[in-house]
């Protein structure tokens, strides 16, 4: 069993994602330490892509903000080595197919090995690309994270077969991003998920109040945050330390009061 | 490894929300595209609405001029609506009805596609929008009012470099957004699979035409077939029937820019590395950490930081050469060709013309060039103007 997949066992599961580099890397470090204490119980670090097309606006310009900073690769890997002095909290790589391809794909595992780093999850990466990825996730322990989404369908049950560590639900159509309602797409798409294989299952995609939360982890063993954090983020730049870390409570707050 | 791989090329790295709409429209394709009603159908479109076949013209003054190999253009420039892109976009629109969609989304760049897809969805009643660079939107100006005065709505892409690249990200998105109505027209032989197949095969029709048209007035193949390359859809359409006949050699002429020494080019055959972006591997201009270089051309049309994967399978098996052209090259020929022979191409098609001129004196007059003059200049005319420091307002 994945190292990733025993977090959900102690509850349903808090993740969040911030932009690794944005706006530096020394805040990205402090933020994933805070965000831990606060009860996250992943974190899932995003490592910029020019052109990050599952992404909507905020966290595409998280990407741009990081990488005109000059934050690389290299540069994360050793800011997690960086955060492992300091915490163990499970930590998921989302970046995009060029990113890993580009660095070498042995490469980029063999580091992730190194620094700990539990999972990828790679949103142009769709089950039929997974050779691309999986022989090295294999060959150096790292769990690649499948994703499934309200278009789906059919394929949910041949993407759960293979699945590991959790699936990442998408909630709804569209791009990442903060959304007002939430449809009801998702709760069927775990019921699928299920019936094919007992694995936790996250949702993201438009979570961002503490009433989301509690209503998502009723259906869901997690939920993932994104855009709510990195909003904070573009506000307060290096001071959104407390803020993330208050909000982070507060949401894992609610998660644990849904049960 | 997944289906429809040109070598190691090509592929489907897309987001899972995408992948059911990839395989619908593979297998609306695979049952449509040899079936009677729909080949008459769009055959009929091409022939009575865009007015092919299109011209294989022997530039005879060219010829002379530069002393060598004989020059024919195919004049898809003739095309209604002023380029090869009009080929492409009959196909896809009517796959689009076939699997019940009413409404089409597209990208551009120079606008060549958008306003043959805003065409097209007039044509034949369908809600559009096009996506194009901010930058796009300010040197093709004229093109943003044509497509909207065909109906479609056009939007300014202001994220990333604000060209091609950028409308293609926002088109992808936005066909995350609203998929079940929705079809993608991508405009080249880009993207995931099966795109670069379905626009190759729809291009086809001008390697087709060229065999037939050179063999009535030549007796014989040409020697060299040759057209620009951005995305390479009018280079993949001239060239693809023409893979089988391997004495004829295959050139893409794709856009340096200042020059392939500098940082401001889109030569990513001769300068880019194998990459994944934009639903497919292939090669890319990008940096070390695989960051997508911010590319740049006169040429809004070849201002693009890829190629479609078939192009990269064709350059690494050696079947078809790649030559990078200037900006300053593409003017003097963009020039040249109006001067001599009385056309003015598209600044996209003369990067092709600039590299005939340079090729044409050094082979026999007995030799044959077919050059893919892939739109017409038109919507050039003001910026090669400011080009040159005269300021014209269209």
């Amino acid at each position: 069993m994945s190292n990733i997949e025993n977090v959900f066992k102690k509850g349903k599961a808090f993740i969040t994602y911030i932009t690794a580099g944005d706006p530096s890397m020394e805040t990205t470090i402090k933020l994933v330490i805070e965000m831990a204490k606060a009860g996250a119980d992943v974190i899932e670090l995003g490592i910029p892509f020019s052109d990050p097309v599952a992404e909507g606006p905020v966290i595409e310009e998280a990407h741009a903000r990081a990488l005109s900073k000059g934050i690389t690769t290299d540069q994360i890997f050793d800011g997690i080595k960086e955060i492992r002095k300091n915490s163990d909290v499970p930590i998921v790589i989302m970046t995009y197919a060029n990113p890993i391809f580009t660095y070498g794909t042995e490469r980029f595992m063999k580091r992730c090995q190194e620094v700990d780093v539990s999972a990828v999850i790679v949103p142009d990466i769709p089950f039929e690309e997974k050779e691309e990825l999986l022989p090295f996730c294999q060959e150096y322990n790292i769990t690649m994270i499948s994703m499934i989404a309200p278009t789906s369908k059919e394929r949910i049950r041949m993407i759960a077969q293979e699945a590991e560590g959790f699936i990442y639900c998408v909630s709804s159509l569209g791009v990442t991003g903060v959304r007002k309602s939430i449809g009801n797409e998702a709760e069927e798409m775990i019921k699928l998920v299920k019936e094919v294989k007992e694995i936790p299952c996250a949702i993201g995609f438009g979570l961002s109040t503490p009433q989301q939360a509690a209503q998502m982890a009723k259906i869901a063993d997690g939920i993932i945050v994104g855009s709510a954090i990195v909003q904070m983020i573009a506000e307060y730049g290096e001071n959104s330390v407390p803020y993330v870390y208050e909000y982070v409570k507060e949401m894992k707050k609610a998660l644990m009061c849904s049960f | 490894m997944s289906k429809a791989r040109f070598g190691i090329y090509g592929g489907q790295f897309v987001p899972e929300t995408l992948m059911n709409a990839l395989i619908e429209l593979e297998e609306t394709y695979n049952r449509y595209k040899e079936d009677p009603g729909f080949v008459n159908e769009l055959n009929d479109l091409l022939n009575n609405y865009a007015g092919r076949p299109s011209l294989l013209y022997y530039a005879e003054k060219m010829t002379k001029d530069l002393g060598g190999a004989k020059i024919y253009l195919k004049r898809e420039d003739l095309n209604h609506t002023g380029s090869h892109k009009l080929n492409n976009v009959l196909g896809q629109v009517l796959l689009a009805k076939k699997m019940g969609k009413s409404r089409v989304i597209a990208e551009t760049g120079a606008g060549q596609h958008g306003v043959a897809t805003a065409t097209v969805a007039a044509l034949m009643d369908m809600e559009c929008e096009i996506f194009m660079g901010k930058e796009d939107t300010e040197r093709q100006a004229l093109n943003v009012f044509r497509m909207e005065l065909l109906g479609a709505k056009v939007h300014a892409v202001t994220s990333g470099t604000q060209t091609l690249k950028d409308a293609v990200n926002e088109t992808l998105r936005e066909w995350t957004r609203r998929i079940a109505d929705t079809h993608y027209v991508l405009g080249s032989v880009v993207g995931p699979h099966p795109f670069p197949t379905i626009v190759r095969d729809f291009q086809s029709v001008i390697g087709k035409e060229v065999k037939k048209q050179i063999l009535e007035k030549e007796g014989r193949l040409p020697d060299v077939v040759m057209a620009c390359v951005g995305g390479g859809s009018n280079a993949m359409g001239i060239f693809y029937d023409f893979i089988e006949n391997k004495e004829v050699r295959l050139i893409g002429c794709e856009a340096a820019g200042h020059g392939i020494d500098t940082d401001k080019h889109a030569a990513s055959m001769t300068k880019g590395t194998v990459g994944i972006f934009h639903g497919m591997k292939s090669y890319f201009c990008q940096d070390e950490y695989g960051q997508i270089a911010p590319v740049y051309s006169i040429s809004a049309g070849l201002d693009y930081p890829g190629v479609g994967p078939e192009h990269s399978y064709l350059k690494d098996i050696k079947r078809a050469e790649y030559v990078p052209v200037t900006d300053d090259e593409a003017v003097e020929a963009f020039e040249y060709l109006a001067k001599v022979e009385g056309i003015i191409p598209a600044i996209e098609s003369a990067h092709a013309v600039a590299y005939a001129r340079k090729l044409a004196p050094t082979m026999d007059k007995d030799k044959i060039i077919v050059i893919c003059l892939s739109g017409r200049g038109d919507k050039d005319v003001a910026a090669i103007a400011r080009y040159k420091g005269v300021n014209i307002y269209e």
